[in-house]
């Protein structure tokens, strides 16, 4: 019993990243209809921006806001500058971007910070909680997801900005209509991604270290939490993320075929059971498939 | 004239679907364009606010927008209902009409203008926290006409307001329009296949056939004409 509440604990916490690149992935697949590959590396770039300003003896906290706020104009200079041009061309002159640019700031880190693993610190340290249950660490992770949740929960309701965004992915023509600039709601959507995927970064680096190819396994079990939830739902996607993480922690203590998979193949067999579930809900648990009257 | 257009060409890919319109509409006016199924109305419309490829002029205040972005043309005080109706079918009932204010400065008076949607159409407060896709057509029609006058436009171009609703809905809604043309002097540009109705509400009317005007005159006039009647009237 210990051991299974410790692995849901610890499940949650990495689920929890994955809620944040599902978030992140969801958000511009809203505004663009297109999965956002390089969302991982754009996330590993903006944590190493941050270790580095932490080498030059920034304080965490202040190297963690300037990274983020780094990230939100970078993921708006993304979208200017590489998206936009393209956003009316076929989805695989769409792709061979999103690879353009993964390889571009996975190379580029490679060749500015080098490929050797790097410690990154936490700020919230790795003492035991709970009778051992989890880490201060887990636990911040954790919070730290749930409050940028509640803030962009706010953002999304209760602001007109927040609002104007919601219909520019709605219903662009519509939103024209009402004299809204999509393009820069897109721009702005792709700036806030970006800023949730820096967030992400940081909170896992301290756990899978520091280096260039640290957010492949991330964004995956991130991309299986979108698609899990829904891609249309925002929520459903971060549930879909905790569900990821406490389901890829719990697989290896299934009675009998747990222990065989083992730690090898439990992301085959949570990506099998998400399959599973896609059998039988193609939109995922919270999305909703397209209805048009006719 | 506030909106001028003139040698107006449209197309559509290959396909021109207006040929040298000219037209216009002053300041307070109700103008109506009738015609047949597929004779550019409602490109005239879209022309208007960039939705469109076009060639020749359109000049709002002297301005020539031919060509502008949707949202910029918006901004100068063009509020357009289009075809289909454009509602957030998501988003609340109120959240539509703010979105209608979304280019004015946040304040007091943007609450106000709700309220005075809510007066013209009460059936919209009563519904105020629905999502608007659940509404009947003739609640998000109005919805959508809500949504409009919340831009505070100098310029209302409608396009088929009346399509799909009932006879008693479509004749509440254009007595709303009258009142609502009286009481803020917002100018429209109305797309109608009624156009007995449209008739009724216009000072004056074209008459396009195959992306051409080919009538231009005050309504009574238009109203009056034998072979209007019969191809457009059916009496």
């Amino acid at each position: 019993m210990e051991l299974l509440l410790q692995q849901v604990m610890a499940g949650l916490a990495t689920g929890a990243i994955y809620a944040c690149m599902a978030l992140a992935v969801v958000m511009i697949y809203q505004a663009i209809d297109h999965l956002n590959f390089a969302q991982g590396e754009m996330a590993m770039f903006s944590t190493f921006i941050a270790w580095q300003l932490i080498a030059w003896g920034q304080p965490y906290w202040v190297a963690f806001v300037i990274a983020v706020a780094l990230s939100f104009v970078g993921g708006v200079l993304i979208e200017r500058v590489l998206f936009r041009p393209i956003h009316h061309a076929p989805i695989l002159s769409n792709l061979v971007a999103f690879i353009a640019l993964f390889s571009i700031l996975n190379s580029g880190a490679g060749y500015i910070w080098d490929f050797t693993i790097k410690e990154f610190p936490s700020p919230f340290g790795h003492k035991g909680l709970l009778h051992g249950l989890m880490d201060t660490h887990e636990a911040g992770m954790i919070g730290v997801t749930l409050m940028l949740l509640v803030l962009l929960y706010l953002f999304f309701r209760g602001t007109r900005l927040g609002l104007a965004m919601r219909a520019a992915a709605a219903n662009p023509e519509s939103a024209r209509l009402v004299g809204i600039r999509v393009g820069w709601m897109t721009a702005l959507g792709w700036g806030m991604a970006a800023a949730i995927g820096a967030v992400a970064g940081m909170l896992i680096a301290p756990v899978v270290f520091l280096e260039p190819n640290m957010m492949l396994g991330v964004l995956l079990y991130g991309f299986a939490g979108a698609v899990l939830g829904g891609l249309t739902s925002p929520g459903g996607a971060v549930l879909g993320g905790f569900a990821v993480g406490v389901i890829e922690n719990l697989v290896p203590m299934v009675p009998y075929i747990g222990p065989s998979f083992g730690r090898e193949l439990k992301l085959t067999f949570a990506l099998v059971l998400i399959v599973a579930v896609l059998m039988f809900r193609p939109s995922g648990l919270f999305g909703r498939s397209v209805i048009s009257r006719v | 004239m506030m909106l001028e257009v003139e040698g107006l060409n449209a197309f559509y890919g290959q396909n021109q679907a207006l040929h040298g319109v000219a037209f216009g509409v002053d300041e307070g006016q109700v103008r109506a364009l009738l015609g047949a199924n597929g004779a550019g109305k409602t490109t005239i419309l879209r022309a208007i606010c960039g939705m469109v490829r076009v060639t020749g002029d359109i000049r709002f205040d002297g301005r020539d927008v031919a060509g502008w972005a949707t949202e910029d043309v918006v901004r100068l005080g063009v509020a357009h209902v289009p075809e289909g109706r454009g509602t957030f079918l998501r988003l609340s009932v109120e959240e539509n009409l703010q979105l209608g204010a979304m280019t004015r400065k946040a304040g007091r008076d943007i609450a106000d203008d709700i309220e005075r949607v809510y007066i013209h159409f009460p059936r919209l407060r009563e519904r105020r926290m629905q999502q608007a896709g659940t509404l009947s057509g003739g609640e998000q029609q109005m919805l959508a006409v809500g949504r409009a006058l919340m831009l505070r436009p100098r310029l209302l171009l409608l396009d088929e307001p009346s399509f799909g609703l009932a006879p008693l809905i479509v004749e509440e809604l254009f007595a709303i329009l009258r009142q609502i043309n009286a009481e803020t002097g917002v100018a429209m540009l109305i797309v109608e296949q009624n156009a007995a109705l449209a008739l009724e509400l216009a000072e004056h009317a074209y008459l396009l056939e195959t992306g051409r005007v080919v009538m231009d005159a005050p309504a009574a006039v238009v109203g009056a004409d034998e072979a209007v009647r019969r191809a457009y009237l059916g009496y």
